[in-house]
């Protein structure tokens, strides 16, 4: 039960990555490719722990979290750019 | 009677379906949906559920698996259930600062988009699908 589970989930958040990759490459404004850039890092997230559930490991922990900083400070860092002109007035 | 490993089975299983359930809904939106600010809702509110979902699951999983519990993956949720409202609202800000053309369908009069109507858009190109 718990691999078919497994499998489907993964199936899932594939083809949600797939569709944030469509709106990437589509997105008619850059607000548009950064919010999908935005929810691309959070699906990886989820898809990089249900790698670690897969190989029953707790290493890949580290790595989400590391992706979760530094994918929020870049998308900040780039909305301010957007907002002001500047990264650091 | 069934035993205690297979009901913790099915909640773990319940919780990696609802968490990529609820991704896909999100990106769906996000794909799907005509003008940035309706664009804004979907991911910023389903991704968080849906990555807390499959964080929940696996934090059962290795409580399951070792015998004791363990709460490394509630350090990411809590961290992205802070920051997600952040950069949803920088990213709605900087929409408003570029002017992004609505859906002739939304009724709301803001002053903030109003005001650049009859401006040139900044990025030539307003926000709708083709």
């Amino acid at each position: 039960m718990l691999d078919n589970a497994l499998w489907i989930s993964v199936a899932l958040f594939t083809v949600s990555i797939m569709l944030n990759l469509y709106r990437v490459a589509v997105g008619p404004a850059l607000p548009d490719r950064i919010l999908a850039l935005d929810t691309m890092y959070v699906n990886s997230i989820a898809l990089i722990v249900l790698f670690g559930i897969w190989l029953n490991t707790k290493t890949y922990f580290e790595a989400a979290l590391l992706i979760a900083m530094l994918g929020f400070i870049s998308t900040v860092a780039v909305c301010k750019y957007l907002l002001r002109g500047d990264i650091i007035e | 009677m069934i035993g205690f490993y297979t009901v913790m089975e099915g909640v773990i299983a319940f919780f990696l379906i609802a968490g990529g359930v609820f991704a896909f809904i999100g990106s769906f939106g996000l794909a799907r949906l005509k003008d940035f600010f309706m664009r804004l809702h979907g991911p910023s509110k389903t991704s968080t559920l849906g990555v807390g979902c499959v964080l929940i699951a696996s934090m059962c999983y290795f409580s399951l698996i070792e015998g004791s519990l363990s709460l490394q993956g509630m350090l990411i949720t809590i961290f992205l259930f802070i920051t997600a409202p952040v950069s949803a609202h920088l990213l709605a800000k900087s929409a408003l600062h570029y002017k992004l053309a609505r859906d002739p369908r939304t009724l709301d009069d803001i002053e903030e988009l109003k005001d650049g109507e009859d401006d040139e858009k900044p990025n030539g190109e307003n926000g709708h699908l083709p």
